[in-house]
């Protein structure tokens, strides 16, 4: 039986016995590689719809903000990277724990559609992982690409393939602990002069069109009301290209998410500009395992974040910033 | 008023704003004031309640508006007069001037200093070491170019 | 129809450019955008843009008046309108459809000024393409790929690049560049049909070749508006505005007021998107309080009220990008095939 009919198996028999009223999972898109963040209220949907792969990258915690217990539980489908993202969501209160019945599901490397695109795969029919390469079912036959040529960034750096938080896990999975690549771009980066690091940023950051897909798709951008939606807030909430407005939306952003931000990536999977947005939020995880010692948002629904707590014997702003190499 | 050091090095003037704390650093200024301490005219001064009252966009808004060095004064570690904000402004700084730095914005321009009310000298002495170092930097305030 | 060697396209850039400013594809880091042309420059005639050329006759943000008190007085500079010559070239069929779209908005009374003045000195150079990619369905909306709009029209086959004028326009501009280009005689036709095969080939096999916007007369607005189908097709929108910010036919915006301190305020407006929150907020509050309402209204307007008002012309014209960079997955063929069904 595949992964697929598993989940499927495992996601009736709960519907079934009323442990939940629908399943947030993915369907097909309208593009070979399109997966659609979804909600299954039943058997026959979960059957004729439901598919699980190498395409579902999607976080679908995004979904549950505001969930509430009342409104029913729902069976959310998480991968390990997922628990992160949710347990982050349960500390800050953003939804109910009742609300949700987790079924930890394991997962390979996700694949980049642009990626597998500019690789030059056309006609795609599917897709499997096989070790550290992908095997690609096209209409001009099947095709072999390295993983690492065509995965996405965030599983490239993957943190961990543990699920931190479930009701059920689906399969037992063995960690394989923290990508030694996770840091490498960042490193890179530290170890530029400024002017070349500032050159890069700009580079980068001139493609912002502010469509705001990178907050919307965050999971811990859960505020109610954003500070750049509140237009009596002195701050851009949208497009003011030629002023430093963007830049500073994407500064800030990473700030309000640092110590919360779990690392699933998604902010630079959905970024329409491709521009390489983890580069900023994982610069603070960087800096905070630095100075505060070694911290993953998410690992637990403690709620605690580096960012509001404190000791007596922090290192002064100086000597973080001197630590950051570089200069 | 008298010539600065700063003066005296750079032809260039550099705006410095610097965010104080009420309880201690504003009053390190009054101090350096009354005590006819000398420093740079360049400093401005934005009273804040409490040191971890400075949210990044005040930083950032500052640099933007044409501020070529902000820096940040507060009570010493355990003095804060609301006992905790100031080791809460100093991880949210050392964030912050972590983040600008990797962004190419030179870590001179930023800095965050202890001074107490009583510390006249200190608070007049670390206004005159910031704004040479920023001097020296020259005008450009890269950050409101990074577009 | 005139015709210049592919490998003698820098000398027409140049030629171009001389006189005005010259758009073009250009790829940079994987990515093909339209750039300033400059010698030299990496130009990508293959694919389409990320974005499309929209943005050089209605950008994203563009200053409106600015204001400033002076004592008691109060200076008002209205920002000017373009006046610079500009020309975009190898805009595609989808995207120079898309400009008359945008025309039938903006160039109906009252007239918007600033979009009017960059119609009038920006010239479209388009590019027949005969090789669709996987997310093109601009013949779902009967545009020829091959045979593309614009002031100046040009097909590319094998190794000569085949131009022809179709608008006073084109012609002062094929005019003042005729010193690089050739008769094409004869060659041109064939070559034209060469593209025209080759598209048709193409669109047997693309993946949408089926889909069809849907006709609906006034009386079933109100069916279509209250499909059940809405709410699994906005489930997964996020609210993000890329979407809007992508399409070669989005028009909305917003004005807003910015204080720059000691340099005044500053009235701009910028490329608005339905899905947010704030979008045509009034003193009540929004009209559209969920993203399902926020949702149906894009795609209502596109394949339902603009065609009811326009003609039976679409205000979507296949281009896909929102197929490719939506990051849900979700998009507008998802919707039309949606109403395709329940219609």
């Amino acid at each position: 039986m595949g992964m697929r009919e598993k989940i499927i198996d495992r996601a009736k028999a709960l519907l079934a016995d009323g442990t939940v009223v629908g399943v947030w999972g993915w369907k097909r898109g309208e593009m070979p590689g399109d997966r659609v963040p979804a909600f299954f209220e039943t058997a026959e949907e979960l059957d004729n719809d439901f598919v699980y792969d190498c395409f579902c990258a999607a976080n679908v915690s995004r979904y549950l903000n505001g969930r509430k217990a009342a409104d029913g539980r729902v069976l959310a489908l998480l991968k390990p990277c997922d628990t992160y993202s949710l347990n982050q969501m349960l500390g800050e209160n953003r939804l109910e724990r009742e609300a949700v019945y987790v079924l930890g599901i394991p997962t390979g490397d996700m694949l980049d559609p642009e990626k597998v695109r500019r690789a030059g795969i056309c006609g795609l029919k599917d897709a499997k992982q096989r070790g550290a390469e992908f095997v690609f079912d096209t209409a001009d036959g099947e095709k072999v690409l390295p993983r690492d040529a065509v995965a996405l960034e965030k599983c490239i750096a993957c943190k961990s393939n543990t699920h931190r938080i479930q009701d059920e896990l689906l399969v037992d999975i063995k960690d394989q602990g923290e990508s030694p690549v996770r840091f490498k771009q960042v490193e890179e980066l530290e170890a530029m002069a400024p002017a070349e690091r500032f050159a890069f940023w700009q580079k980068e950051l001139s493609r912002c069109i502010r469509c705001n897909a990178c907050r919307n798709i965050c999971p811990v951008c859960s505020c109610v009301k954003c500070v750049f939606d509140n237009p009596a807030n002195p701050v851009s909430g949208k497009a003011n290209s030629e002023t430093f407005e963007e830049k500073m939306f994407h500064i800030i952003r990473a700030f309000h998410v640092a110590g919360r931000c779990t690392d699933c990536g998604e902010c630079s999977r959905a970024c329409p500009q491709g521009i390489p947005l983890h580069l900023l939020n994982r610069k603070f995880i960087k800096d905070i395992n630095r100075a505060y010692g070694p911290f993953a948002a998410g690992t637990d629904d403690f709620g605690m974040t580096p960012l509001t707590e404190f000791t007596e014997t922090d290192p002064e702003p100086s000597e973080v910033v001197a630590s950051g190499g570089g200069q | 008023m008298p010539m600065t050091e700063n003066d005296a090095t750079t032809a260039t003037k550099p705006l410095i704003v610097a965010f104080c704390c009420n309880w201690c650093s504003y009053a390190g200024a009054d101090l350096a004031g009354t005590s006819r301490l000398d420093y740079p005219a360049d400093v401005k001064i934005i009273r804040v309640p409490c040191s971890c009252r400075v949210n990044p966009l005040f930083v950032l808004r500052a640099f933007q508006r044409g501020a070529d060095g902000v820096i940040i004064a507060g009570c010493h570690p355990g003095d804060c007069h609301y006992t905790t904000g100031n080791y809460y402004a100093r991880r949210r700084m050392s964030m912050l001037f972590g983040m600008l730095d990797y962004l190419g914005i030179e870590r001179d321009r930023t800095r965050v200093e202890w001074i107490s009310a009583a510390e006249g000298a200190k608070f007049a002495a670390t206004m005159r070491d910031f704004c040479s170092h920023v001097a020296q930097l020259g005008p450009k305030n890269n950050l409101g170019e990074l577009r | 129809m005139r015709k210049i060697p592919v490998t003698d396209l820098p000398k027409l850039y140049a030629e171009i450019a001389k006189d005005r400013q010259l758009w073009l594809p250009r790829e940079d880091d994987n990515r093909v955008e339209f750039g300033l042309w400059s010698d030299g420059a990496n130009v990508s005639l293959t694919g389409k843009t990320a974005k499309s050329g929209k943005d050089f006759f209605f950008p994203q943000t563009e200053d409106i008046v600015r204001f400033r008190m002076n004592g008691k007085e109060i200076d008002i500079n209205s920002a000017p309108t373009a006046e610079a010559p500009f020309v975009v070239f190898a805009m595609r069929a989808c995207d120079a459809a898309g400009m008359d779209v945008l025309d039938r908005v903006f160039l109906v009374d009252p007239k918007d000024s600033f979009y009017a003045a960059r119609r009038e000195v920006g010239t479209v150079v388009t590019l027949a393409c005969g090789a669709p990619e996987d997310s093109c369905f601009c013949q779902s909306f009967g545009i020829d790929s091959s045979a593309p709009g614009g002031d100046v029209a040009t097909w590319m086959v094998g190794d000569t690049l085949y131009w022809e004028p179709l608008t006073e326009k084109g012609e002062a501009l094929t005019a003042a560049v005729g010193a690089v280009l050739q008769d094409a005689g004869p060659d041109g036709d064939a070559a034209v049909g060469q593209v025209k095969a080759d598209a048709t080939k193409a669109w047997d096999a693309a993946p949408f070749t089926e889909l069809k916007p849907p006709v609906v007369a006034m009386e079933q607005t109100d069916d279509i508006f209250g499909l059940d189908a809405w709410s699994r097709l906005s489930e997964a929108c996020l609210g993000c505005g890329t979407c809007t910010f992508v399409c070669p036919t989005c028009q909305c915006y917003d004005i807003q007021d910015r204080d720059d301190g000691a340099a005044g305020v500053r009235r701009f407006r910028c490329w608005d998107s339905c899905m947010y929150s704030d979008f045509t907020l009034m003193a009540h509050g929004n009209p559209r309080t969920t993203q399902l309402q926020r949702f149906r209204q894009r795609f209502m307007h596109k394949l339902v009220y603009f065609p009811q008002n326009n003609d039976g012309v679409y205000s979507c014209v296949g281009c896909g990008r929102c197929v490719e960079k939506c990051p849900s997955a979700l998009n507008i063929v998802r919707v039309m095939k949606a109403m395709e069904t329940k219609a």
